[in-house]
């Protein structure tokens, strides 16, 4: 299964370090990372395979909220269906 | 690869406007359940429930977590008791609302729809008999809903069944009146019910219906607002397109849901409630979407104009986004459930008779009405009547579900919590229909083709 992650919060040293590095003790594959700064907010997307990953999408959503709160940002991670069948036809 | 523009509108939709999956609904058929002995049959009842919705909250939580869509209230519906229960020798049915009760929270479903009968050409022994267990039946339970259906468009307004809802109504609030008469909100009476219902408390699994089946209702008023806030002052070509846009995306996520529902659940998906229904939380009210269109106040003139657009508007760019709509899909405008419907009624702004008018081109009707506790069973029954009128004449659903606040009048309000809500009591017109609704029998069938 594929998801997306999203980060969004105020930009700070270091979030695409503990995020990735997370991801990558989990076995979670980052296939494509969007970074920008949109509407004064640091927002990044990525779009991750979760296939290999050996921990359940719940405790990989805690971990991943944890960082979050660590650093002061929001982060969610969704099924990728969910953003291409609301907007395409 | 990744769009994201179309991401973040996601995300913002869901966290800021609010959208949501309103529910996931369960339809079971329990035609095979009927048995001469009423234990029997209950027992067959219960077994049938929890063995087929024993996994659907559980799967409702995973989809919400997985795709990060809140879903609002997982529900079952029935096939109408009056029909499951025919068979059994019983003097009230009120231990088989016991038995859906002891079910739907055995399974930890919200509510179950179905406690229901209908009587719009007239009624069958056990039709009487559902009916006159309906008071006890829905003081007794937490989860139990009830519908009536006392009108068709083709057999036209059963008003024998009329003046008796007016009763049971009455009845009903009379029994929770220290509950404020919450027995009351979960009655509703139709006319032309649809079979393929999900929404409480009208929702019943037709007999026309599979074995079991899952169907959708969406929401996402919240979302519709948002949208139009970013089009003011722009023409009217440009909120119906706006509108339209907004449905189909909240269409595209229900569609999502609830095929992810079916597939786990393994049983086949049957239609998405393509509908506008509000909640009790700022922010999602279908009465500030009408009021983002230039209204000073839900009510005000226009309002009709208004929600006639946003309903054809909700179902055009839905129909697009899935190929099985149905259920009641439209605008719903419950009172209250809906913040700028409350708001509207205690400002002064909306009436009950402009509630009517309003539901000639909306889905559903006069929807968690409070009135004073001393309005006759007889006005209630009229008020029922002239919305079944509505219904029979211009071909749609409609339906009632109106609550005589016991002990209390206007300038009081009604409390549930909830999804719920609260409804501050409406005056009604204080002359009377007696004389009226004592007469009984039948309005024929309205004349469809000289129409005007």
């Amino acid at each position: 299964m594929k998801a997306i992650i999203t980060v969004v919060g105020e930009d700070k040293v270091g979030i695409i370090a503990s995020v990735s590095g997370e991801l990558a003790q989990r076995k979670v594959n980052i296939l494509d990372i969007t970074q920008t700064i949109l509407q004064n907010y640091f927002t990044m997307m990525m779009l991750v395979e979760l296939s290999e990953m050996e921990l359940s999408l719940e405790k990989l959503k805690t971990a991943l909220e944890e960082i979050g709160k660590r650093l002061g940002v929001s982060i969610r991670i969704q099924h990728e269906e969910i953003f291409r069948t609301m907007h395409r036809v | 690869m990744l769009d994201t523009l179309e991401i973040m509108d996601t995300i913002r939709m869901i966290t800021v406007d609010k959208l949501d999956i309103r529910t996931i609904t369960m339809g079971i058929s329990l035609q095979d359940c009927a048995d001469p002995d009423a234990k029997a049959a209950q027992k067959k009842i219960y077994d049938k429930i929890t063995r087929l919705a024993g996994n659907l909250v559980e799967v409702g939580r995973e989809i919400e977590s997985e795709y990060g869509i809140p879903i609002i209230n997982k529900r079952i519906a029935v096939t109408p008791i009056s029909i499951v229960a025919a068979a059994s020798e019983c003097d009230n049915y009120v231990g088989f609302a016991q038995t859906l009760d002891k079910a739907a929270k055995a399974v930890g479903v919200d509510f179950v729809g179905g406690f229901s009968a209908l009587v719009h050409k007239g009624f069958s022994a056990s039709d009487l008999r559902l009916i006159d267990s309906i008071p006890e039946a829905l003081t007794l339970t937490d989860r139990v809903c009830s519908s009536i259906n006392v009108a068709t468009t083709k057999a036209g307004i059963n008003m024998d069944a009329v003046a008796r809802m007016g009763e049971v109504v009455k009845a009903a609030a009379e029994r929770t009146a220290d509950r404020d008469g919450i027995a009351c909100a979960k009655l509703v009476v139709f006319a032309n019910v649809p079979e393929d219902n999900p929404f409480m408390a009208g929702a019943m699994h037709g007999i026309g219906e599979p074995e079991c089946t899952i169907n959708v209702g969406i929401s996402g008023p919240g979302t519709v607002k948002a949208a139009l806030e970013k089009v003011r002052g722009e023409r009217f070509d440009v909120v119906a397109e706006t509108v339209k846009r907004t449905a189909f995306k909240i269409a595209r996520a229900g569609q999502l849901v609830a095929r992810e529902a079916s597939r786990r659940l393994n049983v086949p998906f049957g239609i998405i409630d393509l509908s506008l229904a509000p909640t009790p939380a700022v922010g999602d009210s279908v009465a500030e979407i009408l009021e983002e269109m230039g209204l000073q106040s839900a009510g005000a003139p226009g309002t009709t104009a208004a929600l006639a657009l946003l309903n054809d508007a909700v179902k055009k760019g839905g129909i697009m986004a899935s190929s099985h709509v149905g259920g009641l899909s439209g605008a719903f405008i419950p009172v209250s459930e809906d913040a700028g419907m409350i708001r509207a009624v205690e400002a002064g702004a909306l009436s009950l008779e402009k509630m009517e008018a309003m539901t000639c081109v909306c889905s559903v009707g006069l929807d968690m009405i409070a009135v004073p506790g001393d309005t006759s069973a007889s006005t209630i029954s009229a008020i029922i009547a002239d919305e079944m009128a509505l219904g029979v004449v211009n071909n749609k659903t409609t339906a009632v579900r109106i609550i005589p606040a016991p002990g209390k009048g206007v300038g009081d309000s009604v409390t549930y919590g909830g999804l719920l809500g609260t409804a501050p009591v409406m005056p009604v017109n204080a002359f009377s229909a007696a004389d009226f609704i004592s007469r009984g029998g039948r309005i024929p069938a309205p004349l469809h083709s000289v129409r005007n």
